[in-house]
């Protein structure tokens, strides 16, 4: 069963001077359970078509359904951005149970919840502190954890690792690994980083810029896309699969 | 080499301490050496007496005016007409603001007008208002929220405005409505902003319900200056005026303080 289905989504962005086309024809689908990432160098829209996949952006042609359903602002969808965007006027706890009370399941039990799933991550004791107590790593997995708190359907991760130091991401990388596939949630990150896109996911989508397009699919070999991403990186395959994405994005530069 | 540091920021805290205590000094020997010249100088007759008073005639007549308890009637009388001018210049500043905030339309089409309205002295339009509200507390409190109303809405709206689209982004995921938003995100980001608009409004409030008080009341602090002024008795000039030093300082601390309270964790 295919969760979730694009059908020949394009998008123009409108502005004083002209209207472009941000991106043509995408077309995929996500398997329930799946990781896919999203490739590209920058300016390709791999932000902007998360955020059509998010139901923030309505396509200007095409189609966006979850499980046979249209896509739009209220579909149950987790976004993770660039950096935590935690409130800092809020506490750990207040953050984590905001999703809950703007969608307006806010009970005991949803609260519980929400701070088993803080303690899953490690973080229990910091529900009274502030986000500014916190360092990066804990910031982005509370971050985490206000995204699963309302039980979304799908995962979108919006480069959520680009803005931490390279150890931190290294091990939030496998965190966020192991409890997605745990869960069993789809999942799509959106990256320029070649080798965090093949650690993570079983499929990389492959942008080329200006209209974004699908350029190519890459299928991750079984043995590196369910290793968790730290092993994954040892994989004496990681490399092979490095070195092909890295020429077909090399030949995109070199065309454009 | 602990020692050594422990030792080196004693020498540091003594040092932060003796820079302060010198500078507390040299305020308080300001402050008194100011009054001691004015008083030598209007004994002396270096300055006219009549016309600039001094220390010791401003202290008698304040001890007269507390212990008769009328210093205390006026003074009251203007710390409700500021206090209340001030609280509905802000929060009419900000209602307006989450207007504007509400519909771009809206903000578009009132954009002109807004900058003619804080451009405009707002004191000068004391006559009119004293003619629509009457000649009394309506008028002096409406002078006292006029004079912030404008630029509270201007800087509370750029605020609204400049709230991180990234949280927005946040909120939208949720499916929050615009109220949400607005509730959760736009009101507690802008908070700094409103606190610091409360402190200048403070000050904003005092000009407007002075300037009221000077063109209608028969009562409050300045109501006294200008009586004081029309009598010549300018004793009560000044006492008046160090009176209102006292007050708005006392105001500014207070709003000092709160916006410590409110803001620790920004």
């Amino acid at each position: 069963m295919a969760t979730l289905q694009l059908q020949d989504v394009s998008l123009g962005y409108l502005t004083k001077r002209e209207a472009t086309l941000a991106l043509e024809s995408i077309t995929f689908s996500v398997e329930d359970g799946e990781f896919l990432s999203i490739l590209g160098p920058s300016g390709c829209g791999k932000t902007t078509l998360l955020s059509i996949i998010a139901g923030l952006l309505t396509p200007t042609t095409g189609q966006v359904t979850l499980g046979n359903q249209p896509i739009n602002a209220t579909s149950n969808i987790g976004y993770m951005l660039q950096q935590d965007y935690l409130f800092p006027w809020r506490t750990i706890e207040d953050n984590i149970t905001l999703g809950l009370k703007i969608k307006g399941v806010y009970s005991d039990f949803t609260k519980m919840t929400a701070l088993n799933w803080l303690t899953q991550l490690g973080l229990a004791d910091k529900k009274d502190l502030f986000p500014n107590q916190l360092s990066g790593g804990m910031r982005q997995r509370v971050a985490l954890v206000r995204m699963l708190a309302t039980d979304p359907a799908m995962m979108l991760l919006d480069e959520p690792f680009s803005a931490l130091d390279y150890q931190t991401k290294l091990k939030l990388e496998d965190l966020v690994f192991q409890t997605l596939k745990r869960e069993k949630k789809t999942a799509i990150l959106v990256t320029h980083d070649i080798a965090e896109a093949i650690a993570m996911s079983d499929r990389v989508i492959l942008l080329s810029p200006r209209p974004g397009r699908i350029h190519r699919i890459f299928n991750i070999p079984n043995d590196i896309a369910e290793a968790l991403p730290f092993q994954a990186r040892q994989h004496k395959d990681f490399n092979d699969q490095f070195q092909s994405i890295w020429k077909e994005m090399e030949s995109l530069a070199s065309t454009s | 080499m602990h020692q050594h540091l422990d030792s080196l920021h004693k020498k540091y805290l003594a040092s932060l301490k003796r820079e302060n205590r010198q500078v507390l000094v040299v305020q308080l020997g300001i402050l008194i050496s100011f009054f001691v010249f004015w008083e030598v100088a209007a004994r002396q007759r270096w300055i006219d007496p009549l016309l600039f008073s001094m220390p010791s005639r401003i202290w008698n007549l304040l001890v007269t005016r507390v212990s008769d308890g009328s210093l205390f009637t006026h003074a009251s009388v203007t710390m409700f007409e500021t206090l209340f001018g001030f609280m509905l210049g802000t929060g009419i500043g900000t209602l307006l603001a989450a207007i504007l905030w509400w519909s771009r339309f809206i903000s578009k089409v009132l954009d002109p007008y807004l900058v003619v309205l804080n451009s405009m002295p707002k004191v000068a339009l004391g006559p009119i208002l004293i003619v629509g509200l009457g000649p009394g507390f309506t008028s002096i409190i409406a002078m006292g929220a006029l004079v912030s109303v404008v630029i509270t809405t201007m800087v509370v709206f750029t605020a609204f405005r400049e709230v991180d689209s990234n949280y927005l982004k946040v909120m939208n995921t949720f499916g929050a409505s615009k109220k949400q938003t607005f509730r959760y995100v736009i009101f507690p980001a802008s908070l700094p902003t409103i606190i610091s608009t409360l402190k200048v409004n403070v000050g904003l409030s005092w000009v407007g319900v002075i300037v009221g008080e000077f063109l209608v009341s028969k009562q409050g602090l300045g109501y006294l200056i200008i009586y004081g002024f029309q009598v010549f008795n300018f004793t009560l000039v000044l006492m008046s005026l160090l009176t209102i030093a006292i007050l708005a300082t006392i105001m500014y601390k207070i709003v000092e303080a709160l916006e410590q309270k409110l803001l620790k964790q920004y």
